[in-house]
């Protein structure tokens, strides 16, 4: 479960969280949407710890994460751009990150290094990797430590058809083992297939947080970019 | 914390700027030794190199790499790691990297043809001064997020201690020719880590007499051993200020 209280994070003089509060519950997917610049990313940094909010608090299970690491031992993050070291390989990122985190979990969950054949375009430097391949590498580590929070940041964003099937079946089966997913998207269809909850970022705060199902009930459509429009409009 | 320094110095390692500067370094301490008969003489040339060029090369190439390495940083910044683990471990394996081009490129030639005293304080001021600037190196990157900011500000750091701040210093002691400066100045020198690396070397060798009532002076705080060992506390605190600012400046930073 993570609790976010009244979160706020201003960059110069630009406004991008303001007040924010949310309670993503363990167990579901929420997905956060909201039109570019709203503050999505901020907010999943912060909960990372990347960026350190101005005021507010962010809660895992009860626990501040401010000037906190561990918990990060917690979290897979799937970055919107990986960037990774240029002249490093596949395999060396991959060895590197199991070197650092690998000591806290002994059973890996290497299932996207071998569907996604990573291991054998392992000897591939990043710098030639095209952007779909970076993601799938984001992707494999993201899952890699069987982690109880999912961060997701634009998942499927250049992933091909079939490697985006691989991940969504992922993320499904991760929700299903009682994983805590905090996804953003902007297709919609992924959302309506991936999240349970929908977490419309305005501005920097809370547009409104509902389930999908109470979302459609209300406004009476069938899909929900069409919801969506009902309601924002 | 030693993992991470682990692969930076394999990265460096891959790069060959660095092999680079250990054979520059290799080269001209050799052909020092070589052309001057007198090994006194040699270490008053190589003195000049390691005061101008360890002090230019470590700024800029640590400012560099810690932009380049910025992704890397990115990553672990995510990970369940320390902020301070990643900046510390990122400055040991830059640290490590020039203070061994040093070590083969200089101190190796220099305790070979001219083993001695002398020798081994430019040695070890030469692997502070080393580390000093890495850690300005640092300070000057954590303090901005533009890369050719980054490099300028360097830049501006290391022309301000290895040449404006003599030509200041000189300004200072004709300007005030009259009165008693020798104090004024052991404080000024230790305000400035190359100044007071300069001064600790050069009152080893015999040149210090030529230095007038001044090199007296000086003589006398850095001639013994407990002054040598006040000078690379000086130092030490020179390596140490930059770093903790940086680590400081680090922690609160947004990625």
């Amino acid at each position: 479960m993570i609790e976010i209280d009244s979160l706020c994070k201003t960059f110069g003089k630009l406004p991008v969280l303001r007040n924010l509060s949310a309670t993503l519950p363990a167990g579901r997917a929420t997905a956060v949407i909201g039109h570019n610049g709203s503050g999505k990313t901020t907010l999943i940094k912060c909960i990372l710890g990347m960026v350190i909010p101005d005021s507010g608090s962010i809660k895992i299970d009860d626990q501040e994460i401010r000037n906190q690491w561990e918990y990060r031992n917690r979290i897979g993050y799937m970055p919107q751009i990986g960037r990774y070291p240029d002249n490093m390989r596949i395999n060396q990122v991959l060895g590197m990150m199991k070197d650092i985190r690998g000591r806290f979990q002994p059973g890996l969950d290497e299932e996207l290094v071998h569907k996604y054949a990573l291991g054998e375009l392992g000897k591939k430097s990043m710098r030639t990797l095209s952007g779909g391949t970076r993601q799938k590498v984001s992707a494999a580590l993201a899952f890699m430590f069987s982690p109880d929070i999912l961060i997701l940041d634009e998942p499927t964003a250049g992933l091909d058809p079939v490697a985006s099937e691989i991940l969504k079946d992922k993320i499904t089966e991760s929700k299903k083992a009682g994983r805590t997913i905090l996804i953003t998207s902007h297709i919609m269809s992924e959302v309506e297939e991936l999240a349970d909850d929908i977490l419309y970022l305005h501005n920097g705060t809370v547009g409104f947080y509902k389930s999908i199902a109470a979302l459609k009930e209300e406004t009476g459509e069938e899909k929900i970019s069409k919801a969506l429009a009902t309601l924002l409009k | 914390m030693l993992k991470i320094t682990k692969y930076v110095v394999y990265d460096i390692l891959r790069s060959k700027v660095l092999i680079l500067y250990t054979a520059f370094l290799g080269i001209a301490s050799m052909a020092l030794f070589n052309l001057e008969t007198d090994p006194a003489k040699a270490i008053i040339s190589l003195l000049s190199i390691v005061m101008i060029i360890l002090p230019l090369v470590s700024i800029v190439f640590s400012t560099t790499y810690f932009y380049n390495a910025y992704e890397f940083m990115e990553l672990l910044v995510s990970q369940p790691l320390q902020r301070r683990t990643i900046i510390l471990a990122q400055y040991m394996g830059i640290g490590l990297c020039l203070v061994l081009a040093y070590v083969i490129g200089v101190g190796i030639p220099m305790l070979l043809f001219a083993p001695g005293e002398v020798s081994v304080i430019l040695l070890f001021a030469g692997i502070m001064l080393t580390l000093s600037f890495t850690a300005f190196a640092f300070l000057a990157s954590v303090l901005t997020r533009d890369k050719a900011r980054g490099i300028g500000v360097s830049l501006l750091l290391w022309f301000y201690l290895a040449i404006l701040y003599d030509a200041i210093l000189i300004g200072i002691l004709y300007a005030f020719n009259d009165y008693p400066l020798e104090k004024v100045v052991i404080g000024l020198a230790a305000c400035n880590p190359i100044d007071l690396a300069r001064i600790m070397v050069l009152l080893k060798l015999d040149i210090s007499a030529l230095m007038g009532y001044t090199g007296a002076v000086f003589q006398e705080i850095f001639g013994n051993g407990l002054g040598i060992a006040m000078g690379f506390v000086v130092l030490t605190l020179w390596v140490l200020l930059p770093l903790w600012l940086s680590v400081r400046i680090f922690r609160r930073k947004n990625i």
